[in-house]
């Protein structure tokens, strides 16, 4: 074979790669709406795979909020089946379909399973990432759940790619264990930005971590849900700069050192 | 268990008694054979009772489980026909109308049951008459009678008056007046009848006669659909009953769809050897016309039951019921695919609700209050999803922050609030969960008062306050009343008000 016949085809593949990537790209992403965790994701967040959000309990209302915008996000107009425990509502509270309507989310394609326990929950959650009709499924749980291993983690993340469903995995008081998920997110309530007293505050804004992604590095981020347009955005301006997290080391360096060998 | 009486001996057996509190006496309630030749009856006071018989056993009754055992043995009765009533205290009517052919006519089911219930242990008198009123007048006197279409008149006639089971008073007065038989009393007129002793006496006295008919009220509502499964041998594995079950979701399918019907609910009734029976029940969210499907739900059901089905000895009966129908629409697939989705979503709603029951799996409405716990409705999927779709929620205002929390808590959670600063105004710190919070930025008041022109909607103005902490928490608080009380009830001391989180912002 020539030379020239070597390289025609070697344009010829690196263009057909290109444009399978650009094809993928805007296909199974979802941009988040703040440029930095975008670009960080390379695009946005990935559909069809698994995410995982960890809160300190105290949190939970911000991490639910995070999730809710995701949710949001990743199916604006597909059903969203929002299965949680019966003692995550107990411990902080059960998930209010006013304020889900506050945050922009739309109630009528939401359909709340009560699990009893942990494992009734997996086990839904299971079942409803085979429906290919719904948007994502989020999966709220509280507590170090044993059940939720990588075994676990590896079957949510077959299912979510068979069928096309994103999940979101909510851990309240959990601590991050090795996993299949695409991403893994930290999130603590943000201040407001300051305002004027008259001036309307309360708008959701997260500090938002980003502690694994498997495509990419990591980051964090204070970042603002705005309830009108559904999107994340960041906040005007903020008071307190957010230090960047080192790139040649992880959060949390000694927790994660077994955890990023085996996930 | 009691060592088996030896050779010879002579077996010597007390008579005993079961006694009841009545009238504040203590009355002798149902007794045994050797009681009765001991010379005791019913209603007989204890105390006589003993003057007479001093060895008696006696034993408390227990009216609860008299009624359990009755209906465990309704439940069994249910084999032989879907209509079975009970008549308290000790009877069971079953209408066997169009049934008695199956298991060989009349003569043969009288004795099935009778057999059956004796070798169980109970004293059985047992009748078939064309009116149940007749078939119970029989049972008291004419036990394993059997009646035609029209011989009621004679059949019951010689019997007392007391069989008809009529108030004591009325039985005493009858016997009074003379009227000593069924015939003596059906030889008078029947406004004389009616005069004495009441028009629902004559009509007890006419159906017992077989001139009227009253209906039975059975215990269980007729199914649209039964198909069923007798087993000569007691099939007791896993496997067997679920091949079993798919054949009769085939056959209950299949009678189904020749009325173009589509099973809404289904029943399926375990019938073991031992005479206990269980009955489980499936629901879907529209109607289902495959046998994989029921088969798919029961298989759902059936491994997720807290207390696992109990084979036993073996089932010898399995049925299959469908007690909710309707007509299925048959639906063009068109190229949208709302139409698929909407099956997939509720097939997935049917699967989770078989396994984890339907009232955990909901939908929300929207409710026209301003009480903040309930202004959601959370209903079962199931039953209301396509109403969940079109309903009407409140729009969000544009521009403003969110004004309710996004996780609310069922019972608002009590807080420590040492002072706010002035009276109505918001705490300037709040201990929760044993965390102190201090109050950075505060939005309030929100005065919500309670729905006081509902019955039990009264209670006190509640002002919610959203609070941000230094942290950046976001709560929804309230304090429960008004610092110098209720309008309507200033007069009294007021207490001083209790504050509450109710929610958490995101």
């Amino acid at each position: 074979m020539s030379t020239a016949r070597m390289s025609t085809l070697a344009t010829l593949r690196g263009s057909i790669e290109r444009l399978e990537q650009g094809g993928a790209h805007d296909l199974n992403k979802v941009t988040l709406g703040h440029d930095a965790a975008d670009s960080v994701l390379q695009g946005g967040l990935a559909l069809s795979a698994v995410h995982e959000v960890f809160a300190e309990g105290h949190q939970s209302a911000s991490a639910t909020g995070f999730i809710a915008g995701l949710a949001g996000r990743v199916s604006p107009r597909r059903p969203l089946v929002w299965v949680r425990q019966d003692f995550s509502a107990i411990e902080s509270g059960a998930l209010s379909i006013s304020g889900l309507c506050e945050l922009g989310l739309d109630p009528r394609l939401l359909v709340t399973v009560r699990a009893p326990d942990t494992d009734a929950a997996l086990r839904t959650a299971a079942d409803a990432l085979a429906c290919d009709a719904l948007g994502a499924v989020v999966l709220e749980v509280w507590g170090q759940a044993r059940q939720l291993d990588l075994v676990a983690s590896r079957k949510l993340t077959l299912a979510a790619a068979a069928f096309g469903v994103t999940a979101l995995l909510l851990r309240m008081a959990a601590e991050p264990r090795p996993s299949t998920a695409e991403t893994r997110w930290i999130v603590r309530a943000a201040h407001s930005p300051p305002s004027a007293p008259w001036n309307a505050w309360g708008a959701p804004v997260f500090d938002a971590q980003l502690v694994r992604n498997r495509h990419g590095p990591v980051g964090r981020w204070i970042m603002e849900w705005n309830c009108d347009e559904c999107l994340f955005s960041e906040p005007a301006s903020h008071p307190q700069p957010v230090a960047a997290t080192p790139a040649h080391r992880p959060h949390h360096a000694a927790a994660y050192a077994g955890q990023r060998r085996a996930s | 268990m009691r060592p088996p009486p030896q050779a010879g001996e002579v077996k010597q057996v007390f008579p005993s008694v079961v006694v009841a509190k009545q009238h504040n006496a203590i009355l002798i309630h149902s007794l045994d054979e050797a009681a009765v030749r001991a010379g005791l009856s019913i209603g007989l006071p204890l105390a006589n009772a003993r003057a007479i018989c001093p060895e008696l056993t006696v034993y408390d009754a227990d009216e609860v489980a008299d009624r359990k055992t009755l209906e465990d043995i309704a439940d069994w009765c249910d084999r032989f026909t879907p209509l079975v009533a009970l008549d308290p205290p000790y009877g069971l009517y079953l209408d066997i109308t169009g049934c008695a052919h199956l298991f060989g006519g009349e003569r043969a089911l009288l004795q099935i049951v009778s057999g059956a219930l004796g070798r169980r242990g109970f004293a059985v008198s047992a009748a078939i008459a064309p009116t149940a009123i007749c078939a119970r007048t029989l049972t008291r006197h004419a036990s394993g009678k059997i009646v035609a279409d029209g011989g009621e008149a004679e059949a019951v006639s010689p019997l007392p008056v007391s069989a008809l089971g009529a108030d004591d008073a009325i039985t005493a007065g009858l016997r009074r007046a003379g009227l000593k038989t069924i015939g003596d009393v059906a030889s008078r007129g029947h406004h004389e009848i009616t005069a004495r002793f009441g028009a629902s006496f004559t009509a007890l006295l006419q159906q017992a006669l077989g001139q009227g008919d009253g209906p039975i009220s059975p215990r269980k509502p007729l199914p649209d659909y039964i198909v069923e499964k007798r087993f000569p041998d007691p099939v007791a594995t896993d496997t067997v009953i679920a091949l079993n079950l798919s054949a009769l979701a085939h056959m209950l399918v299949t009678a189904m769809d020749k009325q173009g019907k589509g099973a809404r609910k289904l029943e399926a009734s375990f019938f073991r050897t031992d005479g206990a029976v269980r009955t489980i029940t499936v629901e879907a969210g529209r109607p289902v016309t495959k046998p994989e499907v029921i088969d798919r739900l029961f298989r759902e059901r059936l491994e997720a039951l807290s207390d696992p089905l109990d084979p036993g000895f073996g089932f010898d009966l399995i049925r299959l019921s469908a007690s909710r129908t309707e007509i299925v629409v048959q639906q063009q697939r068109d190229l949208d695919a709302n139409v698929h989705d909407n099956d997939e979503l509720s097939a997935l709603i049917d699967r989770i609700a078989a396994r984890i029951g339907g009232k955990r799996v909901v939908v929300h409405l929207p409710e026209d209050t301003h009480i903040p716990e309930s202004a959601v409705q959370a209903v079962a999927a199931q039953h209301h999803l396509a109403a969940a779709a079109q309903a009407a929620w409140p729009e969000r205002i544009e521009g403003e922050p969110p004004l309710r929390p996004l996780r609310l808590f069922d019972k608002p959670e009590p807080i420590k609030v040492p002072f706010a600063t002035v009276p109505d105004g918001p705490p300037h710190q709040f201990t929760w969960r044993r965390v102190t919070h201090a109050v950075v930025r505060v939005e309030g008041p929100e005065r919500i008062a309670m729905e006081w022109w509902k019955q039990n909607g009264d209670g006190p103005t509640r002002d919610y306050f959203r609070i941000e902490d230094e942290a950046g928490l976001r709560f929804w608080i309230f304090r429960d009343g008004l610092y110098d009380g209720e309008p309507a009830e200033a007069e009294d001391e007021a207490v001083p008000p209790r504050w509450f989180v109710h929610g958490l912002f995101a």
